[in-house]
C-alpha cells in the first residue's frame, strides 16, 4: 500500500498500538498533523507547552510501563522538547519522540525552525535518527519502540524533515527487528546467581536495596517474593518506591540524603548488600570513599552493565533482566537444601530495630500552622495509600516520598536523576489519561507548579479531575534549606514574592481552587477534592515556611553522618 | 595506563561524533583517534588511544558497547598487538641539509614521497616512538610541516575482530 510519509508515521503509531500521543503542532510537522486528522485510532492530546509533551508522555509511561509518545515541530517545539527528554534519560523511561525537521534541501542552510535536533538530543537519548527517506519511517519506528523498550530502557528520537512526511512510499510494518549492534542481555549468569545466592545464605547482616530498576522491569512481585524468603531487611531508593511494599514489617523506608537512620546505618553495617536495579548514586550513598570504608559483600544485578563497579566495587555482578534473575534466584533457593536461618539473622534484626527505634521521621505537628508532612499523611489516608502521586521537585518531593507509603510499583511518579521542577503537573496528565477514573495527585510547591502552571488548560480540556496539592510556603524550600545550613542563613533568590493566587488562578481556567490555611481543615479538604471525582481541584495549601526535611545527609558526606532533626544542628 | 581500543561501528552518519561526544560529556581522554570503512563498507573499524585507570577504562569500554551503533569493542593492548602510524612530514631540503635529510630518512627506512629543489615530503610509518624518534633525529628548524594519522591497532596471531 502506497502512504505518504506522514501516514506512514500515524500507522507506524497504530502498529504500536500507542493509544495517546502528546504534541503540539508546528510548520515542519503539518502532513504528520493532517494524517493523525484523519483516524480516530491514535488520540493526540494537545499540550501548551512541548516540554509538558514530554514530560506527559514519560508520566503516562511511568503508570504504565508502556512505552510514551510525543509529537513536536522543528526547532523550537525540539529545543523545548529537550528538558523533558533529559528528564526521562536519567530515570530510564521509554519514549518515543517523533521531531519534525526542515525539508532534507534546507538543512543545514539555518532556514527557518531549523536546528541540529539529532546533535541536541544525543547526549540525552538512548538513541536517534534521522529519516531522510520515505520508505524508512516504517522501520525505524519500529526500531525506535524496540530500543526505548528492551535493555535499559530510555528516549529514542526520530526526526523527520517534512518534504520526507510528503513523499510517497510502500508501507510495510516490518514484524520483527533485530541489529546485529544491539542485542541487550536478558538471562543472567547461572553460576554467578549460584554464587549469590550461596552468599544471601551465608549473610549475618545481610540488606536488600532496590531502585528504579525494580519498577521499569516490572519486577516488584518477584523481588517481594525474594525478601520474604529471606527475610532480609530492604530499603527501596526514590527511584524504587513501590518495589516492596512499604507498609510491611521488612521495609526499612528509603536510603540516601533524605532516607532513613535505619536504611542507612543498615545499608553502611551491613555484611552483605544485595542492589538490584540502583547504582550507588550521590545521593543515594553519599561520599563514595566513606562507604567503602566498612568492609562488605556486594552483589550487584542490573540490566546495564556500565552501571556496575561505577561508583563501588562490586564483588558478584550479575548482568540481566531483574525479573528472570529474581526469578531464577527465588527457583535455586527452593531448590536447594538450604534454607534462610531466621536464627542466624535474629542479632541484626534486633540491630535494625535498635536503629528503628529512634523513629526519625517524627515530626513536630502544630495546631497553629499547616506542617507540610502532615499534608502528605492526609492524603495517604484520604486515598487509602491507593493514589498515583506525582511530584516536582524540592522539599515536598521529599516530604512526599517519606510520608506516602506506596505498596504498590507504578504509584509514585517523580524526576530523580535530573531533578526537574515543572515535571508534576504533566506527570499526572499522563498517569490519569492512563488510568481513567482512578485518584491522581500532584504534589507540588508554588515554585514547582509555576513551571508548567499553563497546562491546567490542557487538563481542563481533556477533563483531567487531578488534586493539586500545592504545599506552598512562599519559599524555594530546598533551596532556602541549604542556606540556612550551609550559607549562613542568606536567603539569596530563595523567596518567592509576588505569588498568584492560586486556587483562583485554577478558576479563571475553568478548575476548583481551594486555599487552605488552618491544620484543623486540611484532612476535610482533601476529602471534599477527591470527592470531585471529575474535577481538578487545586488544593492551595498555606505551610510553615521555615520547615526542614530531615533526616539529613549533606552533599558528600558519608552515610552514617545523619542529621536526625533540627536539634542535631 | 595507555589503552589502545579497538572497535566496529556501523558506517551511519553520527556514529563518529556518538562516540567523540560520549568522551567529552563523561571527561575521558583522547589521545587519537581513527576511523574508516571495514572491507565491509557497511561497518567502520575505530581506534582509540586513551589514559586512563583500570576503573575509567572499564567504564570507557562498557560505555561504548552501550552505543547502540557499536557492534564490538577491544582493548586490543591487553595482548600482544601491533600499533602503526602513518606520518607526512614536509621539510626544508637544500645545501648540505638535503643529503643529510635523505640519509636519516633511510636509516628510519621512511620515503621520499615528494622533491622540489627546496623541499622533501618524507612519509614514514612505524608505533609512536619511532616516529617521535625521527622527529627527535632532523634538525627541528628544518620541519615546514607534519601531519600525523593516529594510531591503527591489530592483535597479533589469530586474536580477530570481526562479527
Amino acid at each position: 500500500m502506497v502512504l505518504t510519509g506522514a501516514e506512514i508515521v500515524i500507522r507506524s503509531l497504530q502498529e504500536e498500538k500507542a493509544e495517546y500521543v502528546f504534541g503540539y503542532p508546528g510548520g515542519a510537522v503539518l502532513h504528520i498533523y493532517d494524517a493523525l486528522f484523519q483516524q480516530e485510532n491514535v488520540r493526540h492530546v494537545l499540550v501548551r507547552h512541548e516540554q509538558a509533551a514530554v514530560h506527559a508522555a514519560d508520566g503516562y509511561s511511568r503508570s504504565t510501563g508502556k512505552v510514551g509518545v510525543a509529537l513536536v515541530t522543528s526547532g523550537p517545539g525540539a529545543t523545548n522538547a529537550v528538558t523533558g527528554i533529559a528528564t526521562a534519560y536519567c530515570d530510564s523511561i521509554p519514549l518515543v519522540i517523533i521531531s519534525g525537521q526542515v525539508p532534507t534541501a534546507a538543512i543545514g542552510q539555518d532556514a527557518f525552525q531549523e536546528v541540529d535536533t539529532v546533535g541536541i538530543t544525543r547526549p540525552c537519548v538512548k538513541h536517534n535518527f534521522l529519516v531522510r527517506d520515505a520508505r524508512d519511517i516504517a522501520s525505524t519506528i519500529k526500531k525506535a519502540f524496540y530500543l526505548a523498550r528492551t535493555g535499559r530502557p530510555g528516549p529514542v528520537l526520530v526526526d523527520i524533515p517534512k518534504d520526507v512526511t510528503a513523499a510517497k512510499a510502500e508501507f510495510e510494518y516490518p514484524a520483527e527487528i533485530s541489529m546485529r549492534s544491539y542485542n541487550p542481555v536478558v538471562k543472567g549468569h547461572h553460576g554467578q546467581i549460584k554464587k549469590a545466592v550461596q552468599l544471601l545464605l551465608e549473610a549475618k547482616r545481610p540488606m536488600i536495596y532496590t531502585g528504579g530498576g525494580v519498577i521499569l522491569a516490572d519486577a516488584a512481585e518477584a523481588l517481594t517474593k525474594l525478601t520474604r524468603m529471606l527475610g532480609f531487611p530492604i530499603t527501596n531508593t526514590l527511584m524504587g518506591l513501590g518495589g516492596y511494599p512499604a507498609s510491611d514489617r521488612q521495609y526499612l523506608g528509603m536510603p540516601g540524603m533524605h532516607g532513613t537512620y535505619e536504611a542507612n546505618m543498615s545499608m553502611h553495617y551491613c555484611d552483605v548488600l544485595l542492589a538490584v536495579g540502583a547504582r550507588f548514586d550521590d545521593r543515594v550513598i553519599g561520599d563514595p570513599n566513606h562507604f567503602a570504608s566498612e568492609p562488605r559483600k556486594i552483589i550487584h544485578v542490573d540490566i546495564d552493565p556500565s552501571s556496575i563497579s561505577k561508583r563501588v566495587k562490586v564483588d558478584i555482578p550479575i548482568v540481566g533482566d531483574l525479573k528472570e534473575v529474581l526469578e531464577e534466584m527465588i527457583r535455586q533457593l527452593e531448590a536447594g537444601t538450604q534454607r534462610p536461618d531466621a536464627e542466624q539473622l535474629a542479632p541484626w534484626w534486633k540491630q535494625v530495630e535498635e536503629w528503628r527505634s529512634r523513629e526519625c521521621m517524627k515530626f513536630k505537628n502544630s495546631d497553629e500552622i499547616i506542617k507540610p508532612q502532615f499534608v502528605v499523611q492526609k492524603l495517604w489516608e484520604v486515598t487509602g495509600g491507593d493514589a498515583f502521586v506525582t511530584s516536582d521537585v524540592g522539599q515536598h518531593q521529599m516530604w512526599a516520598s517519606q510520608y506516602y507509603r506506596f505498596d504498590q510499583p507504578r504509584r509514585w511518579l517523580n524526576s530523580g536523576g535530573l531533578g526537574t521542577m515543572g515535571v508534576g503537573l504533566p506527570y499526572a496528565m499522563g498517569a490519569q489519561l492512563a488510568n481513567p477514573g482512578r485518584p491522581v495527585a500532584c504534589v507540588t510547591g508554588e515554585a514547582s507548579i509555576q513551571m508548567n502552571i499553563q497546562e491546567l488548560s490542557t487538563c481542563k480540556q481533556f477533563r483531567l479531575p487531578i488534586k493539586i496539592c500545592n504545599l506552598n510556603n512562599r519559599y524555594l524550600g530546598m533551596v532556602r534549606q541549604w542556606q540556612q545550613l550551609f550559607h549562613g542563613g542568606r536567603y539569596s533568590e530563595s523567596y518567592m514574592d509576588s505569588l498568584p493566587d492560586f486556587s483562583r488562578l485554577a478558576e479563571s481556567y475553568g478548575h476548583i481552587g481551594m486555599k487552605v490555611e488552618r491544620p484543623g481543615d486540611v484532612e476535610g479538604a482533601l476529602r471534599e477534592a477527591f470527592a470531585r471525582k471529575n474535577d481538578l481541584v487545586f488544593l492551595d495549601f498555606q505551610v510553615d515556611p521555615t520547615e526542614n526535611v530531615y533526616p539529613m545527609v549533606q552533599g558528600g558526606k558519608g552515610l552514617t553522618e545523619m542529621i536526625l532533626s533540627a536539634e542535631d544542628l | 595506563m595507555r589503552h589502545v581500543i579497538s572497535l566496529l561501528i556501523e558506517n551511519e552518519s553520527g556514529a563518529l561524533s556518538r562516540v567523540s561526544g560520549l568522551f567529552s560529556a563523561r571527561g575521558y581522554n583522547i589521545e587519537s583517534l581513527t576511523v574508516a570503512p571495514t572491507e565491509d563498507a557497511s561497518m567502520s573499524r575505530m581506534t582509540i588511544v586513551t589514559v586512563g585507570s583500570d576503573e575509567i577504562i572499564e567504564q570507557i569500554t562498557k560505555q561504548l558497547n552501550k552505543l547502540v551503533e557499536v557492534v564490538k569493542v577491544v582493548d586490543i593492548s591487553e595482548a600482544a598487538h601491533i600499533e602503526r602510524e602513518l606520518m607526512l612530514i614536509k621539510v626544508r631540503a637544500t645545501g648540505k641539509d638535503r643529503e643529510e635529510m635523505k640519509r636519516t630518512a633511510d636509516i628510519f627506512r621512511a620515503r621520499i614521497i615528494d622533491v622540489t629543489d627546496a623541499s622533501y615530503v618524507i612519509e614514514l610509518t612505524g608505533n609512536q616512538s619511532k616516529l617521535d624518534a625521527f622527529l627527535g633525529a632532523i634538525d627541528s628548524s628544518l620541519i615546514l610541516e607534519t601531519v600525523r594519522s593516529g594510531i591503527c591497532g591489530i592483535g597479533r596471531g589469530d586474536r580477530v575482530l570481526k562479527i
